[in-house]
């Protein structure tokens, strides 16, 4: 029987694999190459210029600046959407009075599950345009509008949101995390639900509190869960293209004002359809390629841990 | 708000709906395709550059098929459907296929990459492929065989000479016309007639006039100034006015040339700081920097701010929420003590471009469609179908009634005569254009002064693509 597995197994993989070949391993080495070209990306015509579009690329502020936006992201991003997640899957799950009932969600628990979840359920598109409303710059803005009578801010200098340099990366972060959270929180339900609960049980009769259940048990737990969590987030870190090119200023797919919301991926679309510099955005995207890859491989090493059967 | 209404407002940029300007000569609907030449099937010469006859300048085969994309914006694209029948009236074997979209760049520029691109292209739209961009990779195809054609409507003149003044420059990189620019646009100011007959204000022709005006307005609790802050070009269309008429003519060259030292001269920083006044008075509308197109023409049309600074298509682009009796009026630009143009000069010119692909299979067919666009009869559907002049000289005539504001603008290039200018650097300066406008997001938020906002425009200028 041995000798007739390997063609079965063949049999099933060829198709797929050709597929991925094809799809994704070509243009990813395709984008190589053309990043070692002077490629326009409007015509044919390429000359082979050796690595001078990387060199180029880290002699480039605007480029040294998306990275570090990026990088702020990928700070920012996976923790704020984690924490928040767990939090609220852990209130929801485990976190209520622990009554007569053993150990349960906060009341209600089912109807937040679906209100958390609802912004996932939104599409780009109309988180941007929701978004755009809400951050409006003048008193039409819900945020401004708001404030405005609150008596927080001068109706005469309204708060510039998205298009504030310091805070416009700010605004994108927030709906982010805010369309992010339900995601993971259903993520995190799912795997709190599959801990036996006699052990949270085991652990309330020796009188452990909400905070010591979260720590002792439940993160320890999740942490399989979370460690995709994080990859997924990072990788969602590197991208953010939508969002900050439909909803902050800045000509030719957003970043601005003046590059202070400006992120790898829109100077990387600028470069490689408006500007006609196909190969020096090619080089671009070998570069966050390599920053993802190492990323996503760093974080499955230091999260490594045992893991727990139950 | 959101990307969707940016592409509308491109679009809406691009084909300069409400544009206006110029009368005469109408009746153009009727007019008939006078010298469309019979038949191309008897020309054998497959050479795209003038080989052809006297009615077949180009050599056009009847039978090769034609290709034509166009941005389907504004204007919709029924008008260049029009265009087609005309086409296929003189080549009837040609079999025409129509592409109208709004993504220029996502259909096209894998077409280019190919070496297949289409024989006619309406580039333009958010989405369209920069001029600059094709023409340096060797795209494009030197149009200047077309301009020296004859004229269809009549071969005792060249198609250059029918065009309205400015309209051959706007297409011009390094010397050579690529692109014909349809449509005809005027910029400046704008306001509402009846909101300043109730006030009792004066429209202002100085700058002087202008900033005692803003005063008044302001006191009166309405917000002087407006712009679409999202998009900083709206802003620009006021300084350069401002730095054009105090410049002269030559000024205007040197900055579409990408001249540095044009950025030493004493008319740029005296433009910029006229407008910079405008904020350190604090007459923007509240929220105006970080605003869109539609949010801010919006809030003008409510009566919330008294100027707003656009092209001549604002009217049509704002038509459903202007109410009935706003009667919108244009202002050229006021002038500066010193201005080497006359208060009245404007900017004005030719928008949309069309452009052949040097790599198109039927580039001559491509050739005679533009050539085809100019008569008096496709100008008068073009102002059917999209209530906008083209650049054809007398395209319409005097018993079209105008909307207020369009028939506005159209006084104003009249009053202007032989003074109106334009810049082609939005159109052809990609890098440098994109720099500019970071620069006056900062100054209209007072972020840098107007010193330091010359001395960014300047460095710019070694921007390129």
């Amino acid at each position: 029987m041995r000798h007739r597995k390997y063609p079965f197994i063949v049999g099933f993989l060829i198709v797929p694999v050709a597929l991925y070949v094809l799809l994704v391993i070509w243009p990813y080495l395709q984008t190589f190459g053309y990043s070692l070209t002077d490629w326009s990306g409007a015509s044919q015509q390429m000359n082979f210029i050796g690595l001078r579009n990387y060199t180029t690329l880290f002699g480039d502020n605007v480029f040294v600046l998306a990275l570090e936006h990026n990088l702020l992201l990928l700070a920012v991003l996976p923790l704020a959407t984690i924490l928040l997640a767990l939090f609220f899957a852990f209130m929801l799950n485990v976190g209520g009075r622990g009554g007569t009932g053993g150990v349960q969600g906060v009341r209600g628990a089912g109807f937040y599950k679906v209100v958390f979840f609802f912004p996932q359920v939104l599409s780009v598109a109309i988180l941007s345009v929701l978004f755009q409303g809400v951050y409006r710059t003048d008193q039409g803005g819900l945020l401004n509008g708001v404030l405005v009578e609150l008596g927080v801010e001068d109706p005469n200098r309204p708060w510039q949101w998205l298009s504030d340099p310091n805070l416009g990366l700010w605004c994108v972060i927030g709906v982010l995390v805010w369309s992010g959270v339900g995601f993971y929180l259903v993520l995190f339900s799912a795997a709190m639900q599959s801990v036996p609960k006699d052990i949270y049980e085991a652990a309330l009769l020796d009188g452990a509190k909400r905070g010591q259940t979260f720590f002792r048990i439940t993160l320890p737990l999740l942490w399989e869960t979370i460690q995709t969590a994080w990859v997924y987030l990072a990788i969602a870190a590197m991208d953010c293209f939508a969002l900050v090119s439909t909803m902050t200023p800045g000509k030719f797919y957003g970043g601005g004002p003046d590059h202070r919301s400006e992120i790898l991926s829109t100077l990387l679309m600028r470069n490689f359809i408006t500007y006609g510099k196909a190969g020096y955005a090619c080089a671009m995207g070998v570069v966050i390629f390599f920053i993802t890859l190492i990323l996503s491989v760093v974080a499955l090493r230091v999260t490594r841990r045992e893991k727990i059967e139950f | 708000m959101g990307s969707a209404t940016e592409y509308n407002r491109r679009d809406i940029f691009k084909r300069a709906a409400a544009v206006t300007v110029l009368a005469a000569g109408s009746s153009s609907l009727l007019a008939a395709c006078a010298a469309g030449g019979g038949g191309g099937s008897g020309t054998k010469g497959a050479a795209p550059s003038g080989s052809g006859s006297a009615t077949n300048p180009f050599g056009v085969k009847a039978n090769d098929p034609l290709d034509v994309v166009i941005f389907k914006g504004g204007y919709g694209d029924d008008y260049a459907k029009a265009f087609e029948e005309m086409y296929k009236k003189t080549y009837s074997g040609a079999n025409v296929s129509h592409l109208g979209t709004q993504d220029i760049s996502p259909k096209l520029q894998p077409r280019f990459n190919a070496g297949n691109p289409p024989d006619v292209v309406d580039d333009s739209g958010a989405q369209a492929m920069r001029l600059d961009v094709l023409e340096k990779a060797d795209q494009l195809t030197d149009l200047s065989v077309l301009l020296d054609a004859p004229y269809l409507d009549d071969p005792s003149q060249k198609v250059r000479d029918v065009l309205l003044p400015g309209t051959i420059d706007q297409g011009t990189i390094d010397g050579k016309v690529y692109s014909l620019n349809y449509v005809y646009t005027v910029y400046g100011l704008w306001y509402s007639n009846k909101l300043f007959k109730e006030k009792g204000w004066t429209p202002p022709k100085t700058w002087d006039d202008f900033l005692a005006l803003c005063a008044t307005i302001k006191a009166s609790g309405v917000a002087p100034f407006c712009h679409q802050g999202k998009y900083p070009y709206y802003a620009n269309y006021l300084i350069m006015d401002l730095v054009a008429k105090q410049g002269g003519a030559d000024l205007v060259k040197r900055i579409d040339a990408l001249d540095p030292t044009a950025f030493d001269d004493p008319a740029v920083l005296a433009g910029v700081s006229a407008f910079f006044q405008i904020m350190q008075k604090d007459y923007l509308l509240p929220g105006t920097n970080g605003m869109t197109h539609t949010e801010s023409q919006t809030a003008w049309c409510q009566g919330k701010a008294a100027f707003i600074p656009c092209g001549s298509w604002l009217e049509n682009e704002m038509i459903k929420v202007t109410p009935a009796d706003f009667d919108m009026a244009f202002l050229p630009v006021p002038s500066l003590a010193g201005d080497k143009m006359p208060q009245n000069a404007v900017r004005a010119g030719a928008g949309e471009p069309f452009i052949v692909p040097a790599k198109a299979k039927n580039q001559a067919g491509g050739l005679e469609f533009l050539r085809i666009m100019l008569t008096k009869e496709a100008s008068g559907k073009f102002a059917a179908a999209a209530n906008s002049l083209t650049v054809l000289k007398d395209g319409i005539g005097p018993d079209v009634v105008l909307k207020p504001g369009t028939k506005s603008s159209a006084q104003a290039v009249t009053a202007a005569g032989g003074n109106t200018f334009n810049y082609t650097y939005p159109d052809l300066q990609t890098a440098f254009e994109t720099e500019m406008e970071n620069a006056t997001t900062d100054l209209v938020n007072s972020r840098i002064t107007p010193q330091q906002w010359v001395a960014r425009v300047k460095a710019a200028t070694s921007k390129k693509v």
